[in-house]
């Protein structure tokens, strides 16, 4: 069953809601599968799902440089985070050819141009 | 695909529209209408005949609507099943269904695009993903871009060697009357072009052209008495995997490695028994995956597979000899166009870059970002 009012929320708004509160959110199923992106019930079986957050550490799948005429080239990669999720993200901070596959990164909040929470990443520890 | 009929229907018309630049003001269903007509002329059918028509596109919603209205059609039967450029593999399969089971007589599968003429923001414009758009990822060229790195990470493959993908597909191009290239490429060449999204130079990227093209599809006991040799439809196999890049499980193994057993399967044949492999080449990341995910080499040896020429005129498997969506022609969505190829080749009507003994052609087709694939296994015999 669906833990969802749609009237009253959707997946993407409380979401939405924990970046703004400078979270990176995630939700999980009753054995424990961690599912991303966000949606009214698990896939496969249709199980209610939880959230929980994200400690926001995991490494990089896969990277590649954009270069768009006009703009610095930068950076957009999959993230997989250490709960067993898998993102779209940017790794930022340094340099976006020196992104590498398999690299430790952790997740910071910053704001977009239209001042909306965006969870991207920078270089985090080595395990 | 289990409960269809091998040999039971096969391709008895194919033909391009213009391709390349059309003038200003040609719309998609102009050049589907101008291929259908050539299509129809190449087996000796009428326009009257066709009972049924298959078609996807990105510029108009609907496209089957579209085409009874522009050329009067009398349709027992319509489907605008649309998966990305591998749509016109999927109608194979479904106009198969459709034949076999008499809800329909003479089937027409029909694509055309203009996004060259309008631009390929106008043509084919990005849904929002919240998940993904606020990356300001390039699509579909960062999520083949992604495969590509990934690839190179987990078996070495190497940007030489995704480079020999194109200049094989431009050396083919260079046989083909119609194809857009017009001058050779080198590998030097490939690597120093305008990166897009790094693996990935402007000549790893598909062309951005207009065309379009149709098949005619009949029963095959009906496709023995038209005017051109049959192309068979032995097997189809199709295969869904995601949508968007961020949820493709492993984006070093494409949803090919379902498609094309199942159409195996169906064709009773195995991947050696190919002789001609058409394989959607939207970027060079492609065909190499393609390769391994069909069998025709292990996972992870696609790079060394294409080194040396293989998949080049005179080298030892023909690849996408049209020059394909590198180096000939792709108009948005490809898949019809190596359909048309394949049914070519089956033939023998392809003049300089005729292959020797083509009697099993394979034509694969993908969408979206390795979204879907779909298979279609064509003999000149049952």
């Amino acid at each position: 069953m669906s833990a969802f009012n749609l009237h009253n929320e959707s997946p993407l708004g409380i979401y939405q809601q924990f970046c703004e509160e400078g979270h990176l959110a995630y939700q999980e199923t009753p054995s424990g599968q961690a599912v991303f992106f966000p949606r009214v019930v698990s896939p496969m079986n249709g199980e209610r799902l939880s959230w929980k957050i994200s400690k926001g550490e995991g490494k990089v799948y896969s990277t590649t440089v954009i270069y768009v005429k006009g703009l610095e080239p930068y950076n957009v990669a999959l993230i997989d985070l250490d709960e067993g999720f898998r993102m779209m993200s940017r790794v930022e901070d340094m340099p976006a050819h020196e992104v590498s596959i398999g690299m430790r990164v952790k997740m910071k909040m910053i704001k977009d141009k239209d001042g909306k929470a965006l969870p991207v990443f920078v270089k985090g520890e080595t395990l | 695909m289990r409960g269809l009929k091998r040999g039971s229907v096969a391709i008895v018309g194919a033909a391009e529209s213009e391709l390349g630049l059309c003038a200003p003001g040609t719309t998609p269903i102009d050049l589907m209408a101008q291929a259908t007509m050539r299509a129809l002329e190449d087996c000796g059918l009428k326009l009257s005949d066709v009972d049924a028509v298959f078609s996807a596109s990105t510029q108009t919603r609907y496209p089957t609507l579209a085409l009874k209205e522009y050329l009067g059609l009398e349709l027992q039967y319509h489907d605008n099943s649309h998966i990305g450029g591998a749509s016109f593999m999927t109608h194979v399969a479904h106009a198969m269904m459709a034949l076999e089971q008499g809800l329909c007589k003479v089937a027409l599968v029909t694509y055309g695009s203009t996004q060259r003429s309008v631009s390929r923001a106008m043509a084919s414009p990005r849904e929002h993903n919240p998940y993904e758009t606020p990356y300001s990822p390039f699509l579909p060229s960062t999520a083949y871009a992604m495969a590509a790195a990934r690839h190179m990470h987990q078996y070495g493959t190497t940007r030489e060697q995704l480079a020999q993908v194109a200049v094989s597909a431009r050396e083919w191009a260079l046989k083909n009357p119609v194809a857009w290239e017009k001058t050779p490429l080198s590998i030097q060449q490939v690597l120093d072009a305008k990166m897009v999204s790094y693996p990935l130079s402007v000549r790893d990227c598909c062309l951005v052209t207009d065309g379009g093209g149709a098949i005619v599809l009949t029963l095959s006991e009906r496709a023995r008495d038209l005017r051109k040799k049959p192309a068979y439809v032995l097997g189809v196999g199709e295969a869904l995997s995601h949508l968007n890049i961020s949820n493709m499980p492993d984006l070093t193994q494409t949803a090919a490695s379902r498609s094309g057993p199942l159409a195996f399967e169906m064709a009773q044949l195995s991947v050696k028994d190919v002789d001609l492999a058409m394989l959607y080449d939207a970027f060079t990341i492609n065909t190499i995956l393609f390769l391994e995910d069909l069998g025709f080499c292990p996972k992870g040896e696609g790079g060394r597979f294409v080194e040396g020429g293989r998949i080049s005129p005179g080298g030892a498997l023909p690849v996408n000899t049209n020059g394909g969506g590198l180096s000939y022609c792709h108009p948005g969505m490809y898949g019809l166009m190596l359909l048309i190829e394949a049914t070519r080749q089956l033939r023998g009507e392809c003049a300089e870059r005729q292959i020797g003994n083509c009697e099993v052609a394979l034509a694969h087709g993908n969408g979206g970002v390795l979204s879907s694939q779909a298979t279609v296994v064509l003999s000149s015999h049952v």
